[in-house]
């Protein structure tokens, strides 16, 4: 099968963590040629994404780009129509979903837990992966539960319902499955969606301390621009089936990327506290105009 | 789910691992003691299904001539005339709540019974035709029950559950699908039993409305086998993927992320309790409520997430014991069970569902 659309652009090498020169160590995740949509129609056209290991690297784009698609691809959820999505060097979809779930963990957007379900017997399923027929619980499998819980901060509430948590909490306990999970690789599909920004920095803070402190490589979704571009090493913006900047943050929010990504009319200036580019929209006087336009 | 106060003192000091063989398992004592007691029941009412009769046989010669330490009239009266009849009732509750805990767990929903998945009304459909197309006097019907009837009617299951899961089918199955399809063929196979009745000479009609209802009385050997065998299959499978049940209702891709095959899994839990059901209604025809009600009052007992599928499997076979010991003793005229299910199980569901917002506004 042939791709309908040509690729916008190839990722550049991104910066964080890429050896250069000579073939390195394959990528952590990488798609080629990738064209995956719902029911026949492609939301992405023949891309190519390499994703390095030990880096945070965010999504961003207008509603219905295709970000949380190329995450579900990413994350064998959803099958490509056409192309390939590489794990460490070899196609996900040949090897078993079990030794996949050990490298690679998935908090979906907005999960659902069954009414009855306590945080340790959510996290406690993040073990899954570990266990088998001749590999059942084991006191390690527990031990990391707690930790992931302590971790996360729930230590307090692990026996509460997880429906009768703070939305903060909730997505925390998600979180902490994941972390349960021990694997390298998270894919995060807007871990902060329906959060105050309080807990929403909660939640980006512990993602960077995962990253920092166990090296895990963090692919995520996340709709604050400002946000992203302060906690992640990479920005890849996506529009219209296709990758439209992709690099460090200070390189890819810029005024052009925002209008031709977004339809956004908006400055980009320094984040007074850490540097990071920060969006600011134009005026609304700007946003008539541009309406009419 | 019931009051969290329960919930604390239950789940977490209390979650204790066990492992027995290849079966690792964190279990709940509350689980563990309502089961027990669910199995203790069943014994009981087992024993009392063959004592209660036309003639009274005491408990502990009932108890005796299943051990074979008896012989004369009372042990043929118990091993040929009552066993099987309560042997067939406690596997068809078995098999009917372990189908009805898988389904509602798959589908998310309480209202997802195995019927959802067209299994009773391609199983009504077999039955019907066969009684209507193949008879013509009640007599002749029931010559037909010792083979001919479970024979078509699990052929009608299978076939209805498998254009069901065809018909769902999108480059995999989602739940949500597979109900509305599957009430859109169960509400043509209904049509379809409907007209077959309607066409039928009264008597016929009077004998496939009597199957359609749910009934014990024309139980023997013949109907015990098939479905211990299936039973001895598919409820030990079902119980084995039990802990995928578990991570499969957090949904498709929270399940796939921790490794789990999804639509594999769905497959295999769907072909089980289409098996059970069939082999159930089969045996007895469609009784009605069984696995509709029995895993949320095992939910409900046990303080669970999901249906604990042996609890409610074991809940099955007490509600269709008593349901049979009341439609044989407490009327003058035989009751089809599927009646008694139905009048006993809707009334205590309600009771819990009410109780349970009691607790909650407490």
């Amino acid at each position: 099968m042939t791709h309908p659309g040509a690729t916008i652009a190839d990722a550049p090498v991104p910066t964080a963590g890429a050896a250069p020169g000579t073939d390195p160590a394959p990528p952590v995740l990488e798609a080629r040629g990738l064209a995956v949509g719902y029911d026949r129609q492609p939301v992405l056209r023949g891309l190519d994404l390499r994703i390095e290991r030990g880096t945070v690297t965010t999504f961003l784009g207008a509603n219905g780009c295709g970000k949380s698609t190329l995450l579900k691809a990413f994350g064998r959820v959803l099958r490509p129509q056409s192309g390939e999505v590489l794990l460490d060097g070899a196609p996900i979809r040949k090897e078993h979903g079990r030794s996949v779930a050990r490298k690679l963990a998935i908090l979906p957007q907005s999960p659902v837990a069954p009414a009855g379900t306590s945080v340790l017997d959510l996290v406690m399923r993040g073990r899954n992966p570990h266990q088998s027929w001749a590999r059942p619980w084991t006191a390690e499998d527990a031990a990391v539960a707690e930790q992931a819980i302590a971790a996360t901060g729930l230590t307090e509430v692990a026996h509460r319902d997880v429906a009768s948590l703070s939305g903060g909490q909730r997505q925390r306990a998600w979180i902490a499955l994941v972390v349960a999970q021990q694997a390298d690789t998270l894919l995060l599909d807007e871990p902060t969606t329906y959060l105050d920004l309080a807990h929403q920095l909660e939640v980006l803070r512990l993602v960077r301390r995962l990253n920092r402190e166990q090296g895990s490589t963090v692919v995520m979704v996340l709709h604050d621009l400002s946000l992203a571009a302060r906690y992640s090493d990479r920005l890849v913006v996506l529009h219209d089936g296709g990758v439209v900047a992709d690099g460090a943050p200070h390189d890819v929010l810029t005024p052009e990327v925002l209008e031709r990504a977004f339809g956004l009319h908006a400055r980009v200036v320094a984040d007074p506290v850490t540097g990071a580019p920060m969006v600011v929209p134009e005026s609304d006087e700007h946003v008539t105009g541009l309406a009419g336009a | 789910m019931s009051a969290a106060s329960v919930r604390e003192t239950a789940v977490a000091p209390g979650r204790r691992g066990v492992r027995i063989g290849p079966v690792g398992l964190a279990w709940r004592p509350r689980v563990f003691w309502c089961t027990v007691t669910a199995l203790v029941t069943v014994l009981v009412l087992g024993v009392l299904g063959v004592a209660i009769g036309s003639t009274w046989i005491a408990p502990a010669t009932v108890v005796r001539a299943l051990l074979g330490l008896e012989s004369g009239p009372e042990s043929f009266i118990v091993t040929t005339l009552r066993l099987p009849r309560v042997l067939t009732g406690a596997l068809v509750g078995l098999t009917l709540g372990v189908a009805g805990a898988l389904t509602q767990t798959f589908t998310r929903n309480p209202l997802g019974t195995p019927d959802i998945i067209g299994v009773t009304s391609g199983a009504s459909v077999g039955a019907v035709a066969a009684i209507v197309l193949g008879g013509g006097t009640y007599s002749v019907s029931a010559v037909l029950l010792g083979g001919g009837i479970p024979v078509a009617a699990t052929i009608g299951a299978l076939i209805a559950a498998a254009v069901v899961y065809g018909l769902g089918w999108r480059g995999g199955v989602q739940s949500y699908r597979l109900v509305l399809v599957g009430i859109g063929v169960s509400a043509t196979l209904d049509a379809v039993t409907s007209y077959l009745l309607v066409r039928a000479k009264i008597t016929v009609a009077t004998a496939a409305s009597q199957w359609l209802v749910g009934s014990l009385s024309s139980t023997s050997w013949s109907s015990v086998w098939p479905l211990l065998a299936v039973a001895a299959v598919a409820v030990p499978l079902a119980l084995v993927t039990s802990a995928a049940l578990g991570i499969g209702q957090l949904g498709d891709e929270v399940a796939t992320g921790v490794g789990l095959h999804v639509q594999r899994h769905r497959l295999f839990v769907i072909a089980l309790a289409v098996v059970l059901t069939a082999a159930a209604v089969a045996a007895a025809g469609p009784v009605g409520f069984v696995a509709f009600v029995v895993p949320q009052i095992g939910l409900r007992l046990a303080g669970t997430n999901r249906p604990p599928l042996l609890l409610a499997g074991l809940l099955g076979a007490v509600l269709v014991l008593a349901a049979d010991l009341l439609a044989r003793s407490a009327f003058p005229w035989q009751v089809p069970v599927g009646i008694v299910t139905t009048v006993i199980g809707a009334p205590y569901l309600i009771w819990l569902l009410v109780r349970h917002r009691k607790e909650m506004t407490r």
